[in-house]
């Protein structure tokens, strides 16, 4: 396997390095920034062509933050964004235009991020009016061949958002993901709002097209069951950091960090015969305008030693990543 | 056999839209033993809020109703109860937590003026007794410096401690039953298993029966012993936790069962799905609400709603073909290694 790795070249097609994104805090009377809010604190990772990583943390981690800089919805602080050989991590509007069809994004509650006062057709039409493709016949034409894809039936072309159930309006939105066939689509909390039953029908769609379009995906989210299926790996976030990284199996099998650890020891099996050996822990995320010295996972971890609340943890180099100092190479 | 702490039978509820009157609940019948666990399961819309509000008389005022059945606890039919009755019951004999507890809470008073409010309303303790009894309930809820928080308003909690408090208003006057409406939904992981293990502790400690509802089949599977599976209205299918989990007889269930993406399922495999999508309460179909989505149906599941027959003793299923669906195995196409069917077949 290795050697096939080692004499085909393939270049990763994201290659985020070092990443910040602190959001100034106003204070006071006069609105003063006295304080950041360190969303992303440092983050790299690669995303192979047709590759998921999944992006697994609980709410505050950073994890929206860290996928809307990666679509430059945000211009991040500091850190270097390379997407197929090009840092867009400071470009400008103009320049950026050739990235946004490349890179796009799905959001986790269709309702908001689908206008309601536009029909699906014109929802589905204008990423090619806003990049000038084609023409109106054509337009339309392509209009119905993704209503197609995403299984929608072509008369919801004249309906608007609101006639739809939810499901079928996250299908709306992966269609004009897809629409201008992109490479990476940033797929934040999809299924999060929607039922057992239709999370599942969308589960399969986004599986299909990655195999059909060859997409990348950067799949945000806090369930880590759902992450762990779509996912080749996964990168687990706490407070702006990634602690741990590593293919999809063995971090379910073999988690390093003790934050891994609780995370997958706290989801509730649907398995009554299972005896519940679950690992509870103590406390809520620290704040990340104020994140505790040292390691930041230090205040809830169950493994604290005197090292961890002075000294910030590195992420090792092995083949399983992981920032704490219980393993060797990741104390400075 | 001892009477049940709870008994619903028969109970329909209907709401008042403005496109006519829907029944959001149809003659449903469940019940619950003092100290037991039940589990309410189901999708958006199935009618499993509405359940715990009926019984609660908290229907939204004036659209919802009770149309329909009787809700007894403790020997006294909740329907035909008077409302000043009821506000004696509500919060001392039964709880309740839902799930955003931002909302279950008042913005603008202290922590420690709402739980007191409770322990004023229905217990004769002084004011002195009620702030010491709510300093204690704090604490034994797992609030760290219960007398700091007493002092302080929800906005300056987490979320995770907002619904510690919640809990802590519910159980105050150690109710008999404590419904849950998705207690731990708007949380995350690690609070939720925090909130579920707090919940079983305190439940343990104080005898009572919880009702929990969620869409969360693995919440189910931890905390229940016995589950009520709901869908459009409808119970489909009610037994032990085992029942429902190893030999799951309604074809919903099992779809349910099926689509769950679990930790030891292959990645990238295909999952099962339900396809289409609940039917709307407005155009219910006449026959059984799941038809159209059931890869069992036969004509007559189109003519009229399915009786409800018992599988075996406690297992109760609203189908008409489930011998048939019992002799297909759990999960066909997909991984049904997890599944042991051989139990009825």
């Amino acid at each position: 396997m290795t050697s096939v790795l080692e004499t085909t070249t393939i270049s990763p097609l994201l290659q985020v390095r070092d990443l910040k994104m602190h959001f100034p805090v106003k204070e006071g009377v006069f609105m003063r920034t006295g304080k950041y809010n360190k969303a992303v604190d440092g983050v790299s990772f690669d995303i192979m062509p047709g590759e998921t990583l999944g992006l697994v943390g609980e709410s505050g981690c950073g994890k929206s933050t860290l996928g809307r800089c990666i679509a430059r919805l945000y211009q991040p602080t500091a850190g270097e964004i390379v997407f197929d050989g090009t840092d867009i991590s400071r470009l400008g509007r103009k320049a950026l235009m050739p990235f946004r069809r490349d890179i796009q994004m799905i959001f986790q509650d269709p309702m908001e991020s689908l206008n309601s006062r536009h029909t699906v057709g014109e929802i589905l039409e204008e990423p090619f009016i806003v990049q000038k493709i084609g023409n109106r016949i054509s337009r339309q034409q392509r209009v119905r061949e993704l209503l197609d894809v995403v299984g929608l039936p072509a008369r919801s072309v004249t309906r608007y958002p609101f006639e739809f159930s939810g499901g079928q309006r996250q299908r709306i939105g992966i269609a004009r993901s897809i629409a201008l066939n992109p490479r990476l689509i940033i797929c934040d909390e999809p299924v999060s709002a929607l039922d057992v039953s239709i999370q599942s029908q969308i589960l399969n769609l986004l599986v299909d097209l990655q195999k059909e379009f060859h997409l990348s995906y950067l799949f945000i989210a806090h369930d880590l069951a759902v992450v762990k299926h779509i996912s080749d790996r996964i990168a687990i976030m706490y407070l702006g950091k990634v602690v741990e990284t590593g293919l999809g199996e063995s971090i379910y099998r073999t988690a390093r960090h003790p934050y891994t650890q609780s995370l997958i020891s706290a989801i509730p099996v649907p398995d009554p015969h299972r005896k519940s050996q679950r690992q509870v822990l103590s406390g809520d995320v620290p704040s990340p305008i104020n994140p505790p010295a040292g390691c930041t996972f230090h205040t809830r971890c169950p493994k604290v030693m005197d090292i961890c609340r002075t000294v910030p943890p590195l992420l090792t180099t092995d083949g399983q990543p992981v920032a704490c100092h219980l393993y060797p190479g990741s104390t400075p | 056999m001892p009477e049940p702490l709870l008994s619903v039978r028969n109970l329909i509820t209907e709401f008042d839209t403005d496109e006519g009157r829907v029944r959001a609940v149809d003659d449903i019948s469940f019940s619950i033993d003092a100290g037991q666990t039940l589990g309410i399961v189901g999708e958006s819309g199935c009618g499993k809020s509405v359940t715990a509000q009926s019984i609660m008389r908290l229907l939204p005022q004036p659209m919802g109703q009770i149309n329909g059945g009787q809700i007894v606890f403790q020997g006294q039919d909740l329907v035909t109860l008077g409302l000043d009755h009821m506000q004696k019951i509500r919060g001392a004999r039964i709880g309740m937590v839902f799930q955003e507890p931002m909302t279950a809470l008042n913005p603008v008073h202290t922590i420690g003026r709402q739980l007191t409010e409770v322990i004023l309303l229905h217990k004769k303790v002084s004011k002195d007794q009620a702030i010491r009894e709510a300093v204690h309930m704090l604490d034994r809820v797992g609030i760290p410096a219960p007398d700091i928080r007493m002092t302080e308003y929800p906005h300056q909690l987490s979320g995770g401690m907002r619904q510690r408090v919640v809990i802590a208003m519910a159980l105050v006057c150690q109710p008999a039953l404590l419904i849950a409406d998705e207690p731990t939904t708007a949380l995350d992981v690690t609070i939720q298993a925090q909130i579920l293990e707090l919940i079983k502790e305190l439940q343990a400690e104080m005898g009572m029966a919880v009702m929990l509802i969620t869409h969360d089949l693995g919440v189910i599977a931890e905390t229940s012993s016995s589950v009520v599976v709901m869908y459009a209205g409808k119970v489909v299918e009610s037994g032990s936790v085992f029942d429902i989990f190893d030999r799951p007889t309604h074809p919903y269930t099992r779809g349910l069962l099926e689509s769950i993406p679990r930790l030891d399922t292959p990645q990238k495999a295909r999952l099962q799905i339900i396809p289409g999508m609940v039917p709307g309460l407005l155009d219910l179909p006449r026959g059984c609400r799941f038809e159209n989505r059931c890869r069992f149906r036969q004509d007559h599941c189109t003519t009229a709603h399915p009786p409800t027959e018992m599988v075996e003793t406690g297992h109760d299923v609203a189908c008409y073909e489930w011998r048939t669906v019992v002799q297909h195995e759990v999960g066909t196409g997909g991984d049904s290694s997890r599944f042991k069917l051989s139990a009825i077949a």
